[in-house]
């Protein structure tokens, strides 16, 4: 490994932190379109956004990913790789952040609400300045294990054929002959991206349970 | 927008792809029976008084959890004949989703095993129980109906995560389909098919979760 090598597994991992970020914003954008509307109490539109989360939580990410890429081409849409990939995360994190975020709107106790509705506030209100925050809350310790699982999860654009962390991983290896080394390497910089967002997730999840005692 | 779907190579290889099902459910259910092995050796060995093996356990559990598949089955894939063991594609991917799944089961496990209040265990060797037969009946089993529900979800997890050994090329549904596609050039037609399947399999993985949950756990407590 020289410093040639350290350069362009650095190209790759600057690109998994852009498509973890894409993903999880836009995703994060769509998650909460798609809470909302699992928890509207309009019946057709919860059931829609359940199969809609079905589909995607009863899937593999990797096929996903392939779905998204060969079905825009497929409309016309020549893309570019990180861009028919961006897609694919975005949605496979709006569906799983949706359901997180279901979970935790769910969790606001019931009086929340109704004295919101006492007080006459509109849904907007309601949800904007009553329960969203009480829910950002609760959901963040899973907020923050699912975004782990994004990160991890864009290492799957390699097998679609993008030059990410993992692929670059793969293409030094191949070049070297040193696979033990190169996959060491790569593992230990994806351990540094995760694992402070793991132990800042536990965190959370330990105070908040000793604030709900 | 001129591109008709073509199915046709999809119906040619369903018998291909059918025996494929068949394999990534294989694979799915030996990578779950040896990730409950290391869970259980894990917590075992993790809550023993060997000071060394509980950081060891601590450092597996962090070191997996916090890494991608794709790159652990890499270094599996690249490891073992290194080590002088010389393994096919899906008994490789076997280890690989094994212990994959098994630190994440260690830390399922261990919440169950302390959810068992320690009176009870006490009580069970009041009772004369051997120490074996207290983790077996008094531990062991409460725990797992504890953590059936998010055993469940992570093994329905590590079922989807078995496409991921088509890197390596083990034998299970998305290879297959890769196969067929590189053949056909029907991508699109191909990967959503498939991806159907997986809906189905993983419908089923969770179906017969909720049957022995109902079979085996179906007891009261109070």
């Amino acid at each position: 490994m020289g410093p040639d090598e350290y350069l362009f597994l650095m190209a790759g991992l600057k690109w998994t932190v852009v498509l973890a970020a894409i993903g999880f914003v836009c995703g994060g954008l769509a998650g909460l379109g798609v809470a909302l509307a699992r928890t509207s109490g309009l019946r057709w539109l919860e059931t829609v956004t359940a199969g809609y989360i079905g589909v995607f939580q009863g899937t593999p990410l990797l096929m996903q990913l392939f779905v998204v890429y060969y079905g825009l081409a497929l409309i016309g849409l020549r893309l570019d790789a990180w861009i028919a990939v961006s897609i694919g995360l975005t949605l496979h994190a709006s569906a799983y952040l949706g359901e997180i975020w279901r979970g935790s709107i769910e969790a606001v106790p019931k009086g929340q609400t109704e004295a919101a509705k006492a007080l006459s506030l509109n849904y907007r209100s309601r949800m904007r300045d009553v329960v969203l925050p009480q829910a950002f809350r609760i959901s963040l310790p899973a907020t923050i294990g699912f975004l782990v699982q994004l990160i991890k999860g864009t290492s799957l654009a390699a097998i679609v054929g993008f030059t990410e962390l993992t692929r670059a991983g793969n293409m030094i290896s191949n070049q070297i002959f040193q696979p033990l080394l190169v996959f060491g390497i790569v593992g230990i910089l994806y351990f540094l991206m995760c694992c402070p967002l793991t132990l800042l997730g536990a965190h959370l999840e330990r105070k908040f349970a000793r604030a709900a005692r | 927008m001129n591109y008709t779907l073509d199915f046709t190579p999809v119906i040619e290889g369903l018998p291909n792809l059918l025996l494929a099902c068949l394999g990534t459910f294989l694979l799915a259910l030996c990578g779950m029976v040896l990730a409950v092995v290391i869970g259980i050796g894990g917590v075992l060995l993790r809550d023993s008084r060997f000071k060394a093996g509980r950081w060891l356990v601590i450092a597996f559990v962090e070191l997996i959890r916090n890494t991608p598949f794709l790159v652990q089955i890499f270094f599996i894939y690249f490891a073992l004949p290194l080590a002088g063991i010389r393994l096919d594609p899906t008994p490789t991917a076997i280890l690989a989703l094994g212990i994959n799944g098994g630190a994440y089961a260690i830390e399922i496990i261990r919440g169950g095993v302390q959810s068992i209040s320690k009176g009870q265990m006490e009580a069970g060797l009041a009772l004369g129980l051997h120490k074996a037969q207290v983790f077996r009946f008094i531990i062991l089993k409460p725990a797992l109906r504890a953590i059936f529900p998010s055993l469940t979800s992570q093994f329905v997890l590590l079922t989807l995560s078995t496409s991921i050994a088509s890197a390596i090329s083990a034998y299970e549904l998305t290879s297959v389909s890769q196969r067929i596609e590189s053949e056909s050039f029907r991508s699109f037609e191909v990967y959503f098919t498939v991806t159907l399947f997986y809906l189905v399999i993983s419908w089923l993985m969770m179906r017969i979760f909720a049957f022995f949950s109902a079979r085996y756990f179906n007891y009261p407590v109070k």
